[in-house]
């Protein structure tokens, strides 16, 4: 480990360094939800992996923070620290634009947007005083951001879904959701990677795997998700499950 | 081959090591072992290898048959153990011979019980560990099931007869005080609530799970609003909006929103996790470096003491 040398509380951008368990640390990047965030959480993710430190346990990403956990035999909270400064700053700065240029990867998912797989979409639109038609391409227009991972393995949390087709929770959550639905929850969107209870606004069906046990999850934080809407045939085709 | 027969797992009888470290950043929960010290305990009996796979029993009632020749050990929640009918202790290493009969009872006082096997039970493994978290669904067989064969996972040492010193249980009779670490959303919880969190005996409830312990008590009465969900560790205090303190556990999900006055230490969720409902609890304010340095002191005993030839004591490598 190199020492720490003064130059190190110059960061890039303003990040907090917060010690909130005997083997973690939590870096917050920002306060508020920000599409700038991910992209800089997930180069610093990059930075700290690539480094394959002997006493990094997991690093979990989500909207602004970023959790570090460690083995706090192999290190302790002093060391822990002064290393994570290090590894923000360069990580940061090493790549200038990493915190306002588009990331690399996008991911293009594909939806069969119907009432036979999105139970929710007519109402929605209702709601939203729109059409079913034109809810869908409202949707598949924006170009989405994953901000986290959790909930379950493999389900990410994408924003920002425009103001107009934005909608609350339902006020009774289902019992099942099929693996591959696609709701929305306020301003965000997502895909159900395996079947669970869930109370999202389903309008529609990914005939995609998020999630499976050799390749892990498909969506990383940081990713550029885009939907693309399908076909009742494309969608079976694709191996899609009515 | 040696094996050890399941003829009824009891309550709830499932696999579990240290846990699944690394894949939080996937949504997946870490598992593991609810009581590190009970489960570690069993392990070092049998000098088997760091890691290795217990069953993990809530409550007991597990009936098994030996078959072949195998060594056990088994530690947890205080239940009558037999073999053949006679009576057993707990917290040392029993020889199993075939045909013979290993009965555990339901424990009265506390929840987990662990059984060890020598060579570390054989599983399915999942991103290097044996852990079995039921709600996710990737186990084929996520309960031990009767007609089930545990069977090693590897070469098992022939370790002479041996019993853990006294202090290794000395956790269970002990006031179930839960010392936590004081976390950044600490400071937005109004000094009254603070008090009643820290000074107030809590109670177990029935909503108690891997994933989280609920507890009971005067309701604190201005809990901060959510927080943008960020990542979460076993342990976290959570307050929602009804002032009643989750604790979460080893099966906790990854990220949450809820705002936190801080985190249990290691060990002491342990502690929690042995609490049958309407058991008292009190949590405790403690500093990083106090903490840190119980929990190295803990991982440095188990890494680094081997058993004298008495096979009742320790001694420092």
């Amino acid at each position: 480990m190199r020492p720490c040398g003064p130059s190190v509380q110059r960061l890039v951008v303003p990040v907090k360094l917060e010690h909130v368990a005997e083997d973690a640390v939590l870096i917050t990047f920002g306060d508020d939800i920000d599409e700038t965030l991910p992209p800089a959480i997930a180069a610093v993710v990059d930075r700290l992996s690539e480094a394959e430190l002997p006493w990094l346990v997991d690093l979990v990403p989500s909207y602004t923070t970023l959790l570090v956990v460690y083995d706090p035999v192999g290190t302790d909270f002093r060391q822990a620290e002064c290393y994570l400064r290090q590894a923000i700053q360069t990580a940061l700065s090493s790549d200038p634009d990493s915190t306002t240029a588009a990331p690399s990867r996008t991911v293009e998912l594909p939806v069969y947007y119907s009432p036979e797989t999105g139970p929710d979409l007519e109402q929605l639109a209702g709601y939203a005083r729109t059409t079913v038609d034109r809810l869908i391409q409202t949707h598949t227009e924006t170009r989405y951001t994953v901000y986290a991972l959790g909930f379950a393995p493999g389900f990410a949390f994408m924003g920002q879904v425009d103001p107009s087709i934005a909608c609350p929770r339902k006020s009774s959550p289902r019992k099942r959701v099929p693996a591959g639905s696609v709701g929305i929850a306020g301003r965000q969107t997502a895909v159900y990677p395996t079947a669970s209870p869930g109370g999202w606004q389903l309008i529609g069906r990914c005939p995609v795997s998020l999630f499976n046990t050799r390749n892990l999850s498909l969506l990383q934080v940081g990713d550029q998700v885009a939907f693309r809407a399908i076909g009742r045939e494309e969608f079976l085709a694709l191996g899609g499950t009515l | 081959m040696n094996a050890l027969e399941i003829l009824n797992p009891g309550v709830h009888c499932t696999l579990q090591d240290e846990g699944r470290l690394g894949y939080g950043r996937y949504g997946l929960a870490r598992g593991g072992a609810m009581d590190l010290r009970a489960y570690r305990w069993a392990n070092k009996l049998l000098d088997n290898p760091a890691g290795a796979a217990t069953l993990e029993l809530i409550s007991g009632g597990l009936r098994a048959r030996c078959h072949g020749c195998t060594q056990v050990a088994i530690t947890g929640a205080e239940a009558a153990v037999t073999v053949n009918g006679h009576a057993v202790p707990m917290w040392q290493t029993l020889l199993l011979n075939e045909g013979d009969e290993l009965a555990i009872g339901h424990s009265r006082r506390h929840r987990f019980i662990y059984l060890a096997l020598a060579g570390g039970i054989r599983g399915p493994a999942l991103f290097g560990s044996r852990s079995v978290v039921v709600r996710e669904g990737f186990s084929e067989t996520p309960v031990v099931q009767a007609g089930d064969r545990v069977e090693p996972a590897g070469e098992a040492s022939d370790v002479p007869a041996r019993t853990t010193p006294a202090q290794a249980r000395a956790y269970l009779a002990e006031p179930p005080v839960l010392r936590f670490i004081p976390g950044y959303q600490y400071q937005d919880f109004s000094r009254a609530d603070i008090l009643r969190l820290t000074t107030q005996t809590y109670q177990v409830t029935g909503l108690s799970d891997r994933m989280g312990f609920r507890l009971e008590g005067q309701a604190l009465v201005e809990p901060p609003p959510g927080i943008i969900s960020e990542g979460l560790c076993p342990g976290a205090i959570q307050i929602p909006g009804d002032g009643q303190p989750i604790v979460l556990m080893a099966d906790s999900q990854t990220i949450g929103g809820y705002p936190k006055p801080g985190v249990v230490c290691r060990l002491d969720l342990g502690r929690l996790a042995q609490q049958l409902p309407g058991g008292r609890v009190y949590l405790q304010e403690t500093d990083l470096a106090t903490a840190q340095n119980q929990r190295r002191l803990f991982e440095l005993y188990f890494r680094k003491t081997q058993w004298r030839e008495d096979g009742k004591s320790l001694a420092w490598q």
